[in-house]
């Protein structure tokens, strides 16, 4: 069994929804990131998602594109990325998918890409501007590396797309939910359980909701009907919030980490 | 010079269903906008088919753009050179300045055909959103337009006439502050209100269907001309010359003659203070493959796949990537493609002015450049024809600038 279909198995028999934390890798720098990352891990996140820099983040909000400038400007590249992830290996086995773009992954040659990752010890990659339409390439090295490929499905997915998506999708599927770019959001919007719904009916891969949550009562209403929940710009807001103490980064992330988290459970109120 | 190569490639043939020409090309954006691109597909289809949308779309490009644009024989700068006989296409005389129109109108009467009530834009030198503001104006949308900060500077005319014509003007601050990183937040804008908004990309650029879309529209420009020489000259000529930013005037005034390969295309990239890191804009001289904003294409990238600063004193040419298309005819060897440095441009941009009384678009005089090269070395009974894709009357505070005078 994969470490992202362990993740997913073990929440499920806790009945709680798996926690899934984004953060770019290297914000601010290598090192305070290597110790959130690691301080996020030790806090029970069951998933870790991590933003590879890019100089174009098309998908992202104001948060995530600042966090990458801050990642590539401390001097972060792909070797220093697949570095971190080699680092935080030392110390956890939890999954540890790539968030990322495709011109990252196609630059240097995508077999390339996919088995330097997954040497350095990632679970799989979701590459934000690759449909399925186009991703045959980065598919097949992932199946021969033993990579997942995790896809997103929107709320302007048609149905008919659905089973395009899942075809190609392993791990999990990440369903955003709102049209928009990433950011944090005040209100969840209201159709996330029918859209789930939908997804089930095509595949029996977990499905995660995420874009935007930012509050414990938001992630328990997430968790009541999501394999797993993703928390990102909440998170990389803390860093933000910080860096002028950048030690201090890790102890505040952990402590909203285990804040959210608190909401994934099923049985217990938020 | 040698005849170009045939390339037995039916050009109608291209892009395929999945917006690839050859190898380039195709759909790489985020799920939340495939629905959108292939809503957009399906109707520019049924559109380009309809009889009632094409007459519709050459009313407005008569009456509101001013077409035809003549093909003006620039017989001073003929002389200058000494050798072929040297033609202007004058996309500078449309309405807005620049060949923009033809395509912001052809998606403006696509957008009302969808039921779009707002319309965003991208803009770089202010030429595309000048023209995007001036139809969401005659057609009642809501417009936005973004443009990066530094463009802001370096066209401030174009931003304010865009505001004259109502629409709202977004800079943008993030990167190096030009036409990159302003249609990354256009796609940002369009990923949050696809449903209610159309975005008019501006150049041959972006993910299917735009590439094929902005060039069809574009493509009356090579059409007129191609009616024009035979009208004047008897024959096809021997060589055309179209500056290339994203690459929609070159491949609108090179499309209907791909398959005469007795004439020979060339596409003029932004050499900017020359051919080293972060000073050009020159995709086909140290970029590489990649993909960026929704296509596949030639790109300038460092090693591990960050798309690198660019430099081009004309901000409309001022971009790391080329439109797909023009990858493929490079390979293909029907385009040639050379690179004019901001020096030159400069020089020229001031021979056109006095010799012929013509102030044209620092993007376009990229074209003249690699242009009056070639017509020295061509014989006088050659032809030569130029697109002057824009003039220049935003951009005479630059030059100023540059030629340190006080205005
Ligand atoms: C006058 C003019 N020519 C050319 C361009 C470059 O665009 P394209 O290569 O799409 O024609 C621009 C872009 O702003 C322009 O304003």
């Amino acid at each position: 069994m994969s470490r992202l279909a362990q993740a997913f198995a073990r929440a499920r028999s806790q009945d709680r929804a798996a926690f899934v934390a984004y953060l770019c890798a290297g914000d601010p720098d290598f090192d305070t990131s290597l110790a959130a990352c690691r301080a996020l891990l030790a806090s029970g996140v069951d998933i870790l998602e991590l933003g590879v820099p890019f100089s174009d983040p098309l998908a992202d909000g104001l948060t995530n594109q600042l966090a990458a400038q801050r990642a590539l400007e401390s001097g972060m590249t792909a070797a220093r990325v697949f570095e971190l992830v080699r680092r935080l290996r030392e110390t956890s086995d939890a999954p540890i998918i790539f968030y990322t773009y495709y011109n990252l992954v196609f630059s240097g040659g995508v077999d390339a890409y996919v088995r330097a990752a997954k040497g350095a010890g990632a679970d799989g990659l979701l590459t934000l501007d690759l449909p399925p339409e186009e991703a045959g390439e980065v598919v097949t090295a992932c199946r021969t590396h033993g990579l997942d490929t995790v896809f997103i499905i929107a709320p302007t997915t048609p149905e008919s797309r659905i089973p395009v998506i899942t075809a190609a999708a392993s791990g999990f599927i990440y369903y955003v939910s709102r049209e928009g770019v990433t950011g944090v959001q005040d209100r969840v919007a209201g159709n996330i359980p029918e859209a789930v719904a939908r997804i089930r009916r095509h595949t029996a891969l977990p499905v995660a909701v995420g874009f935007g949550l930012s509050s414990r009562a938001q992630v328990a209403q997430v968790a009541a009907y999501a394999d797993g929940v993703v928390v990102g710009s909440a998170l990389v807001n803390i860093i933000r919030e910080h860096l002028g103490e950048r030690a201090n980064i890790s102890a505040a992330l952990a402590a909203r980490a285990a804040d959210l988290s608190a909401g994934v459970g099923r049985g217990v109120p938020a | 010079m040698p005849a170009a190569t045939a390339t037995g490639i039916d050009r109608f043939s291209l892009p395929d269903a999945g917006g690839h020409f050859g190898r380039y090309g195709g759909v790489f954006v985020p799920e939340t906008l495939m629905t959108a691109l292939q809503e957009l597909g399906t109707a520019y289809d049924l559109a380009r088919q309809d009889p009632g949308f094409q007459a519709e779309l050459r009313h407005h490009l008569k009456e509101f753009a001013g077409r035809p644009t003549q093909l003006y024989f620039a017989e001073r700068l003929t002389e200058h050179c000494g050798g072929a006989r040297i033609y202007l296409k004058r996309e500078d005389l449309l309405h807005t300045g620049a060949h923009k129109i033809n395509n912001a109108l052809g998606q403006a009467l696509l957008a009302r055909r969808m039921g779009k009530k707002r319309v965003i834009a991208e803009t770089g030198a202010g030429q595309h959103g000048v023209a995007t503001a001036a139809v969401c104006a005659k057609f009642g949308f809501e417009c936005v337009v973004y443009m990066g900060a530094v463009d802001m500077e370096r066209q401030a005319l174009n931003v304010f006439r865009m505001r004259l014509m109502g629409a709202e003007v977004r800079g943008v601050e993030a990167g190096q502050k030009t036409l990159k990183e302003a249609i990354n937040e256009a796609m940002r804008d369009w990923v949050t209100n696809v449903r209610s908004t159309h975005y008019i990309l501006g150049s041959a650029l972006g993910a299917h269907p735009y590439p094929m879309m902005v060039r069809d529209f574009h493509r009356v420009i090579g059409q007129e001309t191609k009616e024009q020489i035979l009208a004047r000259e008897g024959r096809l000529p021997d060589e055309m010359v179209a500056c290339v930013g994203g690459g929609s005037n070159a491949m609108g005034f090179f499309f209907d003659f791909l398959e005469d390969t007795s004439v020979r295309l060339t596409g003029v990239e932004a050499g900017g203070r020359g051919i080293t890191r972060g000073d050009h804009a020159a995709r086909f001289e140290g970029g590489k493959l990649g993909v960026l904003q929704g296509c596949k294409t030639y790109i300038l990238q460092n090693s591990d796949g960050q798309i690198e600063l660019t430099h081009s004193v004309s901000a409309g040419l001022d971009y790391a990537a080329i439109g797909p298309e023009h990858a493929f005819y490079r390979d293909q060897k029907r385009i040639n493609y050379a690179y004019a440095c901001d020096d030159e441009v400069m020089e020229a941009f001031q021979t056109c002015s006095r010799l012929e009384g013509i102030i044209p678009a620092l993007e376009s005089t990229h074209a003249l450049v690699y242009g009056l090269k070639r017509a020295k070395e061509m014989r006088k009974d050659e032809i030569l024809l130029i697109n002057l894709s824009g003039r220049g009357d935003k951009d005479v505070q630059q030059v100023a600038k540059i030629l340190g005078v006080k205005l």
